[in-house]
């Protein structure tokens, strides 16, 4: 049976979707959640973390701040657009806020569906609109000085692939 | 009677907090025109987007305020 004959209840469950203040271990949520879902076929996952330096700079600390009452309902509505776009097993969306040091885990999304083709664009279609549309603001701090980020145009480019 | 603005991103910077509490006025504009003009002009920014008590809305088609009413001002995004 595949999601599209489950009711949307079932949908909504399907969907694993946390904002976290605090450090989250991405390899042991990628475990429980191939564990959670023996029957798929595949997990694609995609990770993205702090890079230790920016325009030649090491980068001190990335903060991210967001807005309650927008973030978390809409990284959930991106999740069910992302279940009735593809035929997945389930989806997991972990987003961090508050600041983090270089190397730290900043976002995890996993996909896990019946063959790979789903999981993968999944995780690529959910991650392009993190990346450009979920209500996050982010800064870097480098040689003591802080610097909020804007979207890059690429980002916007990532998104139009998905008409 | 009065408003609850927030601030967010770069904005933050512009307004020198996160949250202030401002007079009560019906329309958006005398509230920004009770701000100074620096800051009242980087809130009106094209791509400044507006959410009144959690909800986004559309440019032209503000509501009228209400007394405790509070107003996010939405620099463009970047997450991930």
């Amino acid at each position: 049976m595949s999601w599209r004959s489950c009711p949307p209840s079932v949908a909504v469950e399907m969907a694993d979707v946390r904002l976290l203040s605090a450090p989250f271990d991405p390899a042991g949520e990628i475990a429980a959640f191939t564990k959670a879902h023996p029957q798929a076929g595949g997990i694609a996952s995609f990770i993205g973390q702090v890079r230790a330096s920016a325009d030649d700079s090491a980068v001190e600390l990335l903060e991210l701040r967001h807005y309650d009452p927008l973030t978390l309902p809409a990284m959930q509505a991106l999740a069910q657009e992302t279940l009735r776009r593809w035929a997945l097993e389930g989806l997991l969306i972990v987003h961090r806020s508050g600041q983090m040091a270089a190397g730290d885990p900043i976002v995890l999304v996993a996909a896990a569906s019946r063959h790979r083709r789903e999981a993968f664009a999944a995780a690529d279609y959910a991650m392009d609109k993190l990346k450009s549309q979920s209500w996050f603001w982010k800064r870097e701090r480098t040689g003591g000085e802080w610097r909020w980020i804007e979207p890059r145009t690429e980002d916007f480019d990532d998104l139009a692939r998905w008409g | 009677m009065s408003l609850k603005l927030v601030f967010l991103g770069r904005l933050e910077d512009a307004a020198g907090v996160a949250e202030r509490e401002v007079p009560f006025a019906p329309a958006l504009r005398d509230v920004l025109a009770g701000l100074d003009s620096e800051l009242s002009e980087a809130l009106s920014g094209a791509r400044i987007k507006l959410a009144v008590n959690g909800k986004l809305v559309a440019g032209h088609d503000l509501p009228m305020l209400a007394d405790g009413d509070e107003l996010a001002f939405l620099p463009p995004v970047s997450g991930g």
